[in-house]
């Protein structure tokens, strides 16, 4: 029921684009050997999407993660983001653009270390000029709330699990109230449950309106995506809309801790 | 970014690496302290030596016997023989120059009173002694003309010798004490002067008339050296050539020959004695120099080191919205703070090592404003400068390539 209403969503907001890529290259001179790690890459994702970029490692998938958070340059092509031209920005005006627009979700969490969850989620905050100090702490204390990890603010990320660290990171994430979210394979350093924890959490985000792409190498992963961006060679292979999508609140309804290896094995 | 957005996120970092902070903080200590202490050291010791040697009279000269070598034989024993008394008469008459004149005669003996005994040396020589040598009458008086020509077996006691035998404080003038089994009666003591520049006990001595030193205690019929003052310190040159003059013709000494005697001043000595000091201040402020060089070259490294180690974390700062220059100001305020907390510590340190030192080579440590300012530049230029320029490396990384560094 829930996922059909989203499906409509999905529909009703399709022309809203948030990234517009076309004919996008990378070229990494490695000596003197040129990797093409990006081949000509078309890629178009609007508001409100849950994209899973798939792909072998190789195939380009982190590369094109890197280049939509602008946290890489491409070599030749367009790109977009939320209307703006990201290809003519000096690295000034892309780190605003990170700290106004994206929210990042590494593999390895990333969160500082000897820092409280509370201020790691407070770090976006602080290269914001216009937000003082009791604003930041309410909206870092409000994501910490929306990842369910309030009563964890105090702790350092070495007395948290794999799973709430990276529930802080996605906390992180949300802080800056982005248009996009992604993810580079977020749930890599995770076990199957907390993997799907996370992908529970991130079908929550989905459905209150936030845009996310993460890129991941598990099928079962990607299959509580609504689209499928499938990578090889550094071309886009091909793209699915998601038939058999899961519900990750109900894959976890069905698994009790013990059973999760039988889960494996259906899937 | 704000100002205080920008301390507030620094300081976080710093206390977050609390341990590394420390250690950086504790090369710029150990290179500021390391060099205010030296060359606090070597400028209380150098004001020190110049104060004593002043301050035992700068017009004073002084005449020794020569040590001769004639073929590469020493003379020692007969040319040390080669002043007498009949020298220092003719001083008196003929050298206009010289205010005093003094003849000195030493021996050494064991001193005894009573119970106690000590080991000095006692000075042979004649009433203008005391002025010669800025020696004061504590308590008595001084030998008169009478007692020399008598050789009476009277004294005049220093302070350490008083010490000695009677204790601190006491007064023992009227007593008896026996000086190499002779009796002597003991007339006056002399006030405190203290270590002379070069850490000689200048209280422990006895004077006595010459007369009696020469003929009762030393056996001898010449004099160690004579002393002598300049009317002024502007006729100390002239005073000088006379003296020699005098002597020569008074010992008889061909044109060719070399002097059986020599002739200091102690306006030269106290110029030799600043050209030591002033080796010394060049040599200690050479090793203060390489500390602060092997300080620096610590600060250099960790500051390099931790950087480096945290360019992950200027990815993430990046990734976040952090801009190059965002970083940067991050860093060189966190190694301003570093460098300012660590240059203050060491300043502080440095105070305390100089005054602990001095204590104990009971010298005044002298803190000069130079010292404290070139040291504090110099560990502040280096901090900061390798606070800044790993920095300044990660922060025109991709954020990608920072945040992917190992």
């Amino acid at each position: 029921m829930k996922l059909a209403n989203r499906q409509n969503l999905i529909i009703r907001v399709m022309n809203n684009t948030i990234i517009e890529i076309s004919n996008l290259r990378k070229d990494y001179h490695i000596g003197e050997v040129t990797v093409h790690a990006l081949r000509g890459v078309d890629l178009k994702i609007h508001t409100g999407e849950f994209v899973a970029i798939m792909g072998m490692s190789g195939s380009g998938k982190s590369t094109m993660l890197n280049i939509i958070g602008c946290l890489d340059k491409p070599t030749h092509g367009d790109y977009f983001l939320d209307g703006v031209d990201v290809n003519t920005m000096d690295k000034d005006e892309t780190a605003r653009l990170r700290n106004k627009k994206l929210g990042f979700v590494f593999q390895a969490y990333n969160l500082l270390a000897r820092t409280t969850a509370l201020e790691n989620v407070e770090l976006p905050l602080f290269y914001n000029d216009k937000i003082r100090s009791k604003e930041r702490k309410e909206r870092a204390l409000y994501a910490l709330e929306a990842v369910g990890l309030a009563d964890r603010m105090g702790h350092m990320p070495n007395q948290l699990s794999g799973g709430q660290q990276q529930r802080v990171a996605i906390a992180r994430s949300l802080v800056n109230d982005p248009v996009l979210i992604l993810a580079d394979e977020p749930t890599g350093n995770l076990d199957t449950r907390t993997s799907f924890e996370i992908m529970d959490l991130f079908q929550d985000l989905n459905e209150k309106g936030r845009t996310i792409v993460y890129v991941t190498h598990e099928t079962d992963i990607a299959k509580f995506a609504t689209r499928n961006v499938i990578f090889r060679d550094g071309k886009i292979q091909r793209e699915n809309v998601v038939t058999d999508r899961l519900s990750a609140k109900e894959v976890l309804r069905t698994l009790p801790v013990e059973d999760i290896e039988e889960f494996d094995k259906k899937n | 970014m704000n100002y205080s957005n920008l301390f507030r996120i620094a300081t976080r970092a710093l206390v977050r690496n609390r341990l590394r902070a420390f250690l950086t903080m504790l090369g710029i200590i150990i290179g500021v302290a390391s060099v205010i202490a030296m060359l606090a050291i070597g400028e209380g010791s150098k004001q020190r030596m110049r104060k004593e040697m002043s301050s035992m009279g700068t017009n004073m000269i002084m005449v020794m016997p020569n040590f001769q070598r004639r073929g590469g034989v020493s003379l020692g024993a007969s040319s040390s023989m080669a002043l007498k008394y009949s020298d220092v008469v003719a001083l008196r008459n003929d050298a206009t120059a010289l205010a005093a004149v003094s003849p000195e005669v030493r021996a050494n003996g064991q001193v005894i009173y009573s119970n106690q005994n000590t080991q000095t040396t006692i000075y042979g020589v004649s009433e203008e002694y005391l002025n010669i040598r800025k020696l004061v009458i504590k308590s008595g008086r001084i030998f008169n003309a009478n007692e020399v020509k008598s050789m009476a077996k009277v004294c005049i006691l220093g302070q350490t010798v008083v010490e000695n035998l009677f204790g601190e404080g006491a007064d023992p003038v009227g007593l008896s004490i026996r000086i190499k089994n002779l009796p002597f009666q003991i007339i006056g003591t002399l006030e405190d002067k203290g270590e002379s520049g070069m850490g000689q006990d200048q209280d422990d001595l006895i004077l006595a008339p010459y007369t009696t030193v020469q003929r009762r205690l030393a056996a001898i019929d010449y004099i160690n050296g004579i002393y002598a003052s300049a009317a002024s310190e502007e006729k100390s040159p002239t005073a000088m050539a006379e003296v020699e003059e005098t002597l020569r013709t008074t010992h008889k000494l061909k044109e060719s020959a070399e002097n059986d005697f020599r002739v200091m001043s102690q306006s030269e000595l106290i110029a030799t004695v600043s050209s030591i000091t002033d080796i010394m201040t060049i040599l200690l402020g050479a090793i203060a120099g390489i500390s602060l060089l092997v300080g620096g070259i610590g600060i250099m490294n960790i500051m390099f080191v931790s950087v480096t180690e945290r360019t992950r974390e200027i990815g993430l700062r990046m990734s976040v919205g952090g801009r190059g220059k965002d970083i940067l100001k991050q860093f060189l305020v966190e190694s301003m703070l570093l460098s300012i907390l660590g240059g203050a510590f060491g300043v502080i340190f440095g105070y305390l090592i100089a005054e602990l030192a001095g204590s104990l080579m009971s010298i005044n440590a002298v803190i000069t404003t130079q010292s404290v300012v070139l040291a504090f530049a110099v560990c502040f230029a280096i901090g900061v400068f390798f606070g800044w320029y790993p920095a300044r490396k990660a922060s025109n990384l991709n954020p990608i390539d920072a945040l992917r560094y190992e």
